[in-house]
């Protein structure tokens, strides 16, 4: 038991550190899928014929292929063409656009799920198209969407694991590092999944709290 | 110049010809309503006017600029004229005074505090500033639609557009909602209610006009319509009405 | 090497050459694709059970149950993937000795159980609960009672977000690759290893394989959807 505890300790500040590289990958492709999702979304609901088959292409394309593959052509593949980017970038903008694919069609069910009254109303007032999508249909959307999204970013933390395929080093890659040398590979990859749980929990928690205080009464499911 | 002018106005859907050729005018400060049975296109003409629907034929023109002409700023005409619709259609999202005093803030550009003010003073005029804070689902159907009414006036509009706003609510909330109204069209709002409420049409409409089947069959003064209708459509379907309200 | 002179390796400027290779390898990815699909089979086929079992124990399981069902789910899916892969290859190696496969079939198996037993319990709990009563009314045993009335019911309601399921785990079978699996993607690698480059048009060429075989998988679930209809029981949403 002391043993392993040793070993814990001793393992602990290069998983941490891979940690902290993976949440780094996961913030940039939070903020980056998210917008991007929003977007495809609007441009589904709201774009012309040239819009909408250009977003359900992208769509499609995300959604159907996997995600390792999608960061193999970015992280190996571009360089072909001439971009080259480094493997903690790649990950971070294939997960992005691996997961705006996904929210793309969350965001589209819940802006759609807004009564078609409220852009009547808010156009009734005056407002542009513009305006009342911003003011009036996106806030409500916006609610709905929070089960979903939070989700997602859960599943947006767990890919970050891919990382260490092409070489960034996230917590994976530090934990194989750390079998490599030692043969200890339950041991280290237990604790690397325990990380990985505390993690997911926290961020669960933290976005349940967030839904609680977004609840406006009456919109929205329960 | 006429404040509302509908000029020969013609609408279908598909087979379905749901206005055939309606025209009227109305002047400010009146109050005129449309009455007919269901599906004859009243809603419609009312949602063409703010070209929330757009017509098929014909012309509709408030205060000299004619709104179905595409090239009209649309948004600006419409922050002109008020509609308040049957199922009220409050921003869910927002407390009743945020509806209120959105219209005044982001379209009309207005500061934070006058807006505050305007919308107080409206939910004060509709009797519900001690609402200011609620969100729609916590208002009764009757504070609901007395919040729109409200929305509606903070836009300080030429024409109100009542589209049957008291025929989603439980009769005995039916009250509060006529009495605002009353008290609107009595203090000089030019006002055009599609209803069927009698007793509202008698004491402050100058005008009823029945609509069957897309077209304008009769229009008289409340009393004269209600007591001695001319046609004989116009006649049944007001012993309609008073068989199943009263 | 190539007659013209020198050892040149096919580069962009010759790009039907890449193109020519990846006909001829056809088959080859094909075959990895078939491995791929095997994979999916089998882990699908465990996931399922797992997964049954698992809702089973968590909405009509007893209190101990019902919370060790829940901890193994959340277990299942909050662990990623990969190191749920790399614990049962590198990690049981120790004491049983997996092969690549049949590691990836345990590690993806189990992990689409824990998915799968969430869409079942959505699909029991939408089950009006009078069912189970008035099956027990009749004297069925609760285990009788879920296998004879809830479950028929449950798995019609299941098939929608199971498709879905299907397709991610079809896409999971791609991370087979980091434990060593010849699949798909895998053999995709060996060829721009061996092309020196070309990996954007490889790796495209897979993705399109990969696309095809889930639109092709998405397609037969629906159509197989629309068979199980029943009055009462129609497509929900979307």
């Amino acid at each position: 038991m002391a043993n392993f505890i040793e070993f814990v300790v001793d393992s602990l500040p290069n998983l941490l550190r891979g940690t902290l590289i993976g949440l780094k990958i996961w913030i940039i492709c939070i903020s980056s899928g998210t917008i991007l999702g929003i977007l495809l979304a609007l441009g589904r609901i709201y774009g012309n014929k040239v819009i909408y088959a250009l977003c359900t292409i992208y769509i499609e394309l995300f959604r159907g292929t996997p995600l390792l593959v999608q960061i193999f052509v970015i992280y190996l593949g571009l360089p072909d063409i001439g971009i080259v980017l480094t493997p903690v970038l790649s990950v971070s903008i294939a997960i992005g656009l691996n997961t705006a694919a996904y929210q793309a069609e969350y965001f589209r069910g819940a802006i759609q799920s807004v009564k078609g009254g409220q852009m009547l109303a808010a156009r009734a007032i005056g407002m542009s198209k513009f305006k009342a999508i911003i003011y009036i249909i996106l806030p409500q959307g916006l609610r709905i969407v929070i089960p979903q999204w939070s989700n997602e970013v859960i599943l947006e933390l767990k890919m970050t694991s891919l990382g260490f395929a092409v070489g960034a080093t996230e917590l994976m890659a530090e934990a194989k590092a750390i079998g490599f040398k030692t043969f200890r590979y339950t041991e280290v990859f237990m604790l690397a999944a325990f990380i990985y749980l505390v993690i997911v929990a926290l961020v669960s928690t933290l976005l349940k709290i967030l839904e609680g205080k977004a609840r406006i009464p009456g919109l929205g499911s329960p | 110049m006429n404040l509302l002018a509908i000029e020969d106005v013609y609408k279908s859907y598909g087979d379905l010809e749901v206005l055939r050729g309606v025209s009227f005018v109305m002047q400010k400060g009146e109050t005129k309503v449309l009455i007919g049975p269901s599906g004859t296109g009243k809603s419609t003409l009312l949602k063409c006017i703010n070209r929330l629907i757009s017509l098929d034929k014909g012309k509709i023109w408030l205060e000299g600029t004619e709104v179905t002409n595409p090239k009209t700023n649309i948004d600006m005409i419409r922050s002109t004229i008020g509609f308040v619709f049957q199922d009220f259609n409050l921003f869910a999202h927002l407390t009743a005074l945020d509806n209120v005093r959105i219209g005044p803030m982001k379209v009309k550009k207005m500061k934070r505090r006058e807006a505050t003010e305007l919308a107080m003073e409206e939910l004060h005029r509709v009797g519900l500033e001690d609402k200011a804070d609620a969100y729609p689902a916590e208002l009764s159907g009757g504070q609901g639609q007395r919040v729109s009414i409200a929305r509606a006036l903070a836009m300080a509009p030429k024409l109100i557009l009542f589209d049957e706003p008291t025929s989603a609510l439980d009769p005995e909330l039916i009250g509060e909602v006529l009495e605002v109204m009353i008290d609107l069209a009595k203090s000089g709002m030019t006002m055009l209610v599609v209803s069927h409420e009698m007793g509202f049409s008698r004491s402050v409409a100058k005008e009823v006009i029945f609509i069957e089947k897309g077209k304008i069959i009769e229009k008289g003064s409340p009393s004269q319509l209600f007591t001695a209708p001319k046609h004989k459509r116009t006649e049944e379907f007001l012993h309609k009405i008073t068989e199943l309200y009263g | 090497m190539w007659e013209d002179g020198g050892c040149e390796a096919p580069s962009l400027e010759e790009s039907d050459v890449i193109f020519q290779i990846l006909i001829g390898e056809l088959p080859y990815l094909l075959e990895g694709a078939g491995i791929a699909l095997t994979l999916l089979a089998a882990l699908l086929g465990l996931g399922f059970v797992f997964g049954i079992v698992l809702a089973i124990l968590e909405v009509y399981g007893d209190r101990f149950s019902s919370i060790l069902a829940a901890a193994i789910e959340f277990f299942f899916r909050g662990v990623p993937a990969i190191v749920l892969l790399f614990l049962f290859y590198y990690g049981l190696s120790s004491i049983l000795d997996l092969s690549p496969f049949a590691a990836a079939v345990l590690a993806l198996g189990l992990r689409s159980g824990a998915y799968q037993s969430q869409i079942f319990k959505g699909a029991f709990q939408s089950i009006a609960s009078g069912q189970m009563l008035a099956a027990q009314t009749l004297g069925m045993s609760k285990i009788k009672a879920v296998l004879y009335i809830i479950l028929p019911q449950a798995m019609r309601f299941a098939i929608g977000p199971w498709s879905s399921q299907f397709c991610g785990d079809l896409k999971a079978t791609s991370f087979a690759y980091l434990v060593g699996v010849s699949e798909l993607l895998r053999r995709g690698s060996y060829i721009v290893a061996y092309t020196y480059g070309n990996a954007l048009t490889v790796y495209g060429f897979c993705a399109l394989i990969y696309l095809i075989l889930t639109r092709a998988g998405t397609m037969i679930l629906y159509r197989l959807e629309d068979r199980l209809c029943v009055p009462g029981f129609e497509r929900r949403g979307t």
